[in-house]
Order: structure tokens, then C-alpha cells, then sequence
């Protein structure tokens, strides 16, 4: 158990794979630069890995003043016991505040594990943290400068914030692609702590027999436009009107989870609380009446053109443009106009 | 919802949650090809048991319910620790979770429970490909594709939706555990059927009819956290670190928005507007 520490630093996990960052711990990193700063505290990154003290760099010009660097044969490939274990006696040693990581499969495979074994707090597939004081109701004691952390529950109808005041560090996963990437800056300067891992095989419990990697077959959230489609497009061939608005604008075509479901396009391309979380310059929305797991996904989008025949669909409520008609003449109107420009 | 943030769940209708049908599902697959016993545990309010009457009329052979208002507000560590309580107090080669609730959507338990048990984790388990003697092997998915793992027994796997069509209830099973209640709901029924009854004459009434549920294999096992052993320090609120600071409902924010015609003329001042501005390049 690790005390309320208040000169504890902010931490990202980066996560990596044969040697890839993933996107993201750069994403964090934004954020988490920000937190630190709100907390006047360093930016950290734990950097776990064999032969991957290249990284550590990159996490310096994305933002982090120190990397913790831990190299060793037993976590050359992820496995939750060694990482946990790895991440458990560093936090455990240096006591930082806070420690993020992203929500994808391996950060919620790997922190829960650290939580567990630090009996800390820990939230899952955060949208946005800040810092914030809190005031408990029962004995209006009043803790200043908590980490807010922010996420939809019961299907995105509602917006928490949750906190943890007497038991750090805390802790949180964070959804993919809700934060931007920062721009890296080659001139950044940071500290690199070399440190060791206490591992033996018993540590590896899994063996990993094959792995297959799958590509995503489009990349929704490096997108500048994005035009996608839901149940009312009405049917596979249908669909054929999303591709060609994508293709003339050089978009990337998109869905909802309905239209995914009802094997209009491949998964890949579902956009919203299941599928990705895209903040395009330009979202254009067909024939999605706009639920809020969907809306969770692209709200966020710059600018958002809505086309539907039914007025009252909730997609018009975060539209900039609202387009009331039947996206089959719609949609071949904007084709043309963009053809003739 | 009560003043701190946290769910009334005894207000709310227990159902099933999704990927732990899969999970059942799952177990209910082992057992058909490899024998062996399932028993199911929840934890919840009394209304809970609903979820595992259901778990009979798919073929499990045990259900607990663990109950105790002192669970409550319990976030996922102290449910964790509470559930590791209860499946240390069973034989067990392999724990079957869904991957997540759809409630939190955590996918948080799992993996705190195998910790607390000690064991390794298999997390998104989309099939299960073999189970050798003392060893288990599963293909994962890892996000951009997948992975097939093997460990040693007892290990804990969740399981996705991916994995598996959960059967239906089977019409005998139905038949012979519709009956199938925990002691509080023996005792809710007497008093409900003796109203104004004094209340040693029933609990008496409800001992008596519980020993013949038990009798009958109709008793649902209810633990509560004496029972289990579990140290009360780790339980409720006070074994959660996680408190909720807020909660708000999502309001959409009225954006600055043009109603835009669906003719020709509406859509080409749209689209030139777009590219003045460069959205569009």
C-alpha cells in the first residue's frame, strides 16, 4: 500500500511490441505533460522491454522528463505477471502520484494486476482527467489536487468523475484516440534511469504457442475527413454511396455498430464507444440516427455534416451541418458538387 | 443512485450479464466434453439469485450467492478481494469470468481476482483450443490480431462474446429448479405468507423449510462475508480506494449549427463553404 504522496510524479506506462511504441502512450503523453505541470511535478514514462532503449527518446520529445527504463530477456514479449511485477516494484520504489495507461488490451490486461497487488485505485477506459479538489461529505475534509478521472458508464448516459484520496497511486486506463497526438520535439532533453528487473521463469507463466498479427484494415483515427454510415444506408450495396464520398473527398469510410452488425462493412470501421474514437476535421454522418454510444466516438469531430430524413434524429443535436433529406439524393449531389470544384 | 455516487443495485432488476453467459457458456462446453462440476457464484443484493436460478436451467451443478449488506459500494479491488474470498472456499481448476460488465465496462475484476488468487490470467478468450491434463490453451485476442497461450492449471480466463453462442435454459431443467431458492427468499416467502406471524416462529418456519429445499437440492448457497472469511477492512466502501467525485447526466451540447436544404443549390454553398475554409482541401 502506497501513501497519499504529494510530491509523487505523473507516469505513463509505454506500451510497446517488438519494439513499436503504441499510439497510445504518445497520446497520453499530452495530457499527462499537463497534469504534471498543473501538479508541478516530472513527467514520467516506464519503459519496459528487451532492447528498447531506443524508445526512450521518443518519449523525451513526445513529452516526458524521465524514462524508467527497464531492460531483460523475461519481458522481451508482454505477459501480465513479468510487466505487472516489473511495474509493481518500480512504483513500489518511487512512489509516484499518478500512473496512466492506455485502455487497450494490454493496459487493461496489465493494470488491474498492478492495482491489485498495490491495493490501489483504478479506473477504467478514462475520456478525459484533470485536477480537482474534493470535499468528503462525511467529514468535509478537504483533499486538494486529485486526479479526476473521468469516464461514461451505463452505456454513456451518464459522465463520472472518480477519484481516490486515501490510497495511491492513482490509477487509470484511458480510452484510445480520445487524446490527440502531441507533436514530438527533437530538442527536448530528458533523464534516462536504467533500472533492474528481478525475474525468473516463474514470472512467464503464459506460453505464447503463435501469434497472429491483423492490421486494421483502415486508420480511422489519423483520418482528416471521415464519412460514415449507419442502418439507414439500408443495405450492403447500398454502402457503395459511403465509399464514393469517401474516395472523392480521399476520406475514410466509417459505420456505426448497427451498420457494422448488419454486415454492411468490416468492423474495423465502427466508430463509437466499441469501435474507435475519432476527432476528424470533418465528420459526415449518413443515415445515422446518432446514439449516444455512437456519438461517444465522434462528437468531437471539428466540423459534423448530418444527413438523415428524420429531423428529430439526435445526430442533429451535435451537427454543425444539418441536412434533412433522403441521403440517396443527398449523397450523390455532394459527389457531384465535389467532382465539379 | 444513492447520495454517494454509487448504484442502488438492490432497486434494479438482476439480469445476466452478457459475456458471462459466454463464460458459462464456456464452462458449460468443458463439462460436456471433459466432465468435471461447475458452480456459479455472484455477488449482489438478494434479487441476485435470479441469475443463478438461471444458471441451473443451463446445466450448472452448484450456485452461490454471496449477499451481505456490508458488500455494498464495493468498487472492483474490494469486489475482487470479497469473490477471491468466496473461490478460495471451492475446488477449482479454472475460474471463467466475462471479459466485462455492461453496466461499468471495467473488464477489471478478472484480472484483479486472478492476482488475488494467485494465478495466471487468460484475458479475452475467444476459443478455447485445449485442455490437456494440467494444461489449458486459449487464443487471445491482442487487438490488432491474436495470440494462442498455454499455462498450467488452475488459471482464470474471461471471456468475450466472441468465444461462443450461449445455450438457452432447457425446459427439464426449468422444470426442476424454478423452485430452487436461497435461505432469504425461503424466509421472505414465509413472511410474506404468515404476516403478523411472531418473528422466532418464523425463522423456525424458514430453518425447517430450508433443510427441506436442501433436501430436495433446491437450496441455493448463500454466503455472507463472515462466512467467507473475508477481512472486513478490504469490503464496501472502505475496501474501495475508487470513490465517485460526480456524476452528471450527458448533456448535448447545443453546437452552432445551419440548417442546410437538400437541393442542389443548399448543398453546393455547403460544400463551398468547406472548402473556403479548408475542411475540405
Amino acid at each position: 500500500m502506497i501513501d497519499v504522496n504529494r510530491d509523487g510524479e505523473v507516469w505513463v506506462f509505454a506500451e510497446q511490441h517488438n519494439g513499436q511504441l503504441e499510439d497510445t502512450p504518445i497520446e497520453l503523453m499530452s495530457k499527462a505533460r499537463r497534469l504534471a505541470d498543473t501538479l508541478g511535478v516530472k513527467l514520467a514514462a516506464a519503459l519496459l522491454g528487451d532492447n528498447v532503449k531506443g524508445l526512450a527518446a521518443k518519449l523525451v520529445h513526445y513529452g516526458a522528463d524521465k524514462v524508467y527504463l527497464v531492460e531483460h530477456p523475461l519481458l522481451e514479449h508482454y505477459q501480465a505477471n513479468s510487466y505487472a511485477k516489473a511495474i509493481f516494484d518500480l512504483v513500489h520504489k518511487y512512489e509516484p502520484q499518478i500512473v496512466l495507461y492506455g485502455a487497450t488490451i494490454t493496459g487493461r490486461d496489465l493494470a488491474p494486476r498492478i492495482a491489485s497487488a498495490a491495493k490501489a485505485g483504478l479506473t477504467a477506459d478514462c475520456t478525459d482527467l484533470q485536477i480537482g479538489d474534493h470535499t468528503t461529505i462525511k467529514d468535509g475534509q478537504l483533499h486538494k489536487n486529485l486526479l479526476f478521472q473521468i469516464r461514461p458508464a451505463f452505456g454513456g448516459n451518464i459522465i463520472a468523475t472518480i477519484i481516490n484520496y486515501d490510497r495511491w497511486p492513482q490509477m487509470a486506463t484511458v480510452r484510445e484516440g480520445v487524446m490527440p497526438m502531441p507533436e514530438p520535439d527533437a530538442a527536448r532533453r530528458g533523464e534516462i534511469i536504467e533500472e533492474k528487473a528481478e525475474l525468473s521463469q516463474q514470472d512467464l507463466p503464459l506460453e505464447i504457442l503463435q501469434e497472429h498479427k491483423r492490421p486494421k484494415k483502415v486508420n480511422l483515427k489519423q483520418a482528416r475527413i471521415i464519412v460514415a454510415g449507419g442502418a439507414g444506408v439500408g443495405s450492403k450495396d447500398n454502402f457503395k454511396l459511403i465509399w464514393d464520398l469517401a474516395n472523392c473527398l480521399g476520406a475514410a469510410p466509417a459505420a456505426t455498430r448497427a451498420a457494422v452488425d448488419l454486415g454492411f462493412i468490416d468492423g474495423d470501421h465502427q466508430v463509437g464507444q466499441t469501435g474507435t474514437t475519432v476527432r476528424p476535421n470533418l465528420y459526415i454522418a449518413v443515415g445515422i440516427s446518432g446514439a449516444i454510444q455512437h456519438q461517444a466516438g465522434m462528437s468531437q469531430s471539428q466540423k459534423i455534416i448530418a444527413i438523415n430524413n428524420d429531423p428529430d434524429a439526435p445526430i442533429f443535436q451535435v451537427a454543425h451541418y444539418k441536412v434533412v433529406g433522403d441521403l440517396n439524393e443527398v449523397v450523390p449531389k455532394m459527389i457531384k458538387t465535389i467532382k465539379e470544384k | 443512485m444513492n447520495d454517494d455516487g454509487t448504484v442502488n443495485r438492490a432497486a434494479l432488476p438482476a439480469i445476466f450479464n452478457p459475456e458471462d453467459l459466454n463464460a458459462l457458456e464456456l464452462a458449460l462446453q468443458i463439462k460436456d466434453k471433459f466432465g468435471g462440476k461447475i458452480t456459479v457464484i455472484t455477488m449482489g443484493p438478494p434479487v441476485a439469485s435470479a441469475i443463478l436460478r438461471d444458471s441451473f436451467f443451463r446445466g450448472v451443478d452448484d450456485a452461490i450467492l454471496i449477499t451481505d449488506i456490508r458488500c455494498a459500494a464495493s468498487d472492483t479491488l474490494a469486489t475482487s478481494y470479497i469473490l477471491s474470498c468466496a473461490v478460495k472456499k471451492v475446488d477449482y481448476d479454472i475460474v471463467l469470468c466475462g471479459r466485462q460488465a455492461i453496466d461499468g465496462d471495467t473488464a477489471q475484476v478478472g484480472p484483479q481476482l486472478a492476482e488475488k488468487l494467485g494465478i495466471p490470467q487468460i484475458t479475452y478468450v475467444e476459443e478455447l483450443i485445449e485442455l490437456n491434463g494440467r494444461t489449458i490453451t486459449a487464443r487471445r485476442n491482442i487487438g490488432a490480431g491474436w495470440q494462442q497461450v498455454k499455462t498450467a492449471l488452475p488459471a482464470l480466463l474471461t471471456v468475450t462474446s466472441e468465444a461462443n453462442e450461449p445455450r438457452v435454459a432447457a425446459a427439464k431443467k426449468i422444470m426442476k429448479y424454478k423452485n430452487a431458492h436461497t435461505p432469504i427468499e425461503v424466509e421472505q416467502k414465509i413472511e410474506a405468507e404468515n404476516s403478523g406471524a411472531d418473528e422466532a416462529d418464523i425463522k423456525a418456519l424458514a430453518a425447517h423449510k430450508c433443510s427441506e429445499y436442501k433436501q430436495a437440492n433446491l437450496l441455493i448457497k448463500q454466503w455472507d462475508l463472515d462466512f467467507v472469511g473475508a477481512d472486513l477492512n478490504w469490503c464496501g466502501r472502505s475496501g474501495s480506494p475508487t470513490k465517485v467525485h460526480r456524476i452528471q447526466s450527458v448533456v448535448l451540447a447545443a453546437k452552432e449549427s445551419k440548417d442546410v436544404e437538400p437541393n442542389e443549390n443548399g448543398i453546393s454553398e455547403m460544400i463551398h463553404e468547406l472548402i473556403e475554409d479548408k475542411t475540405i482541401a
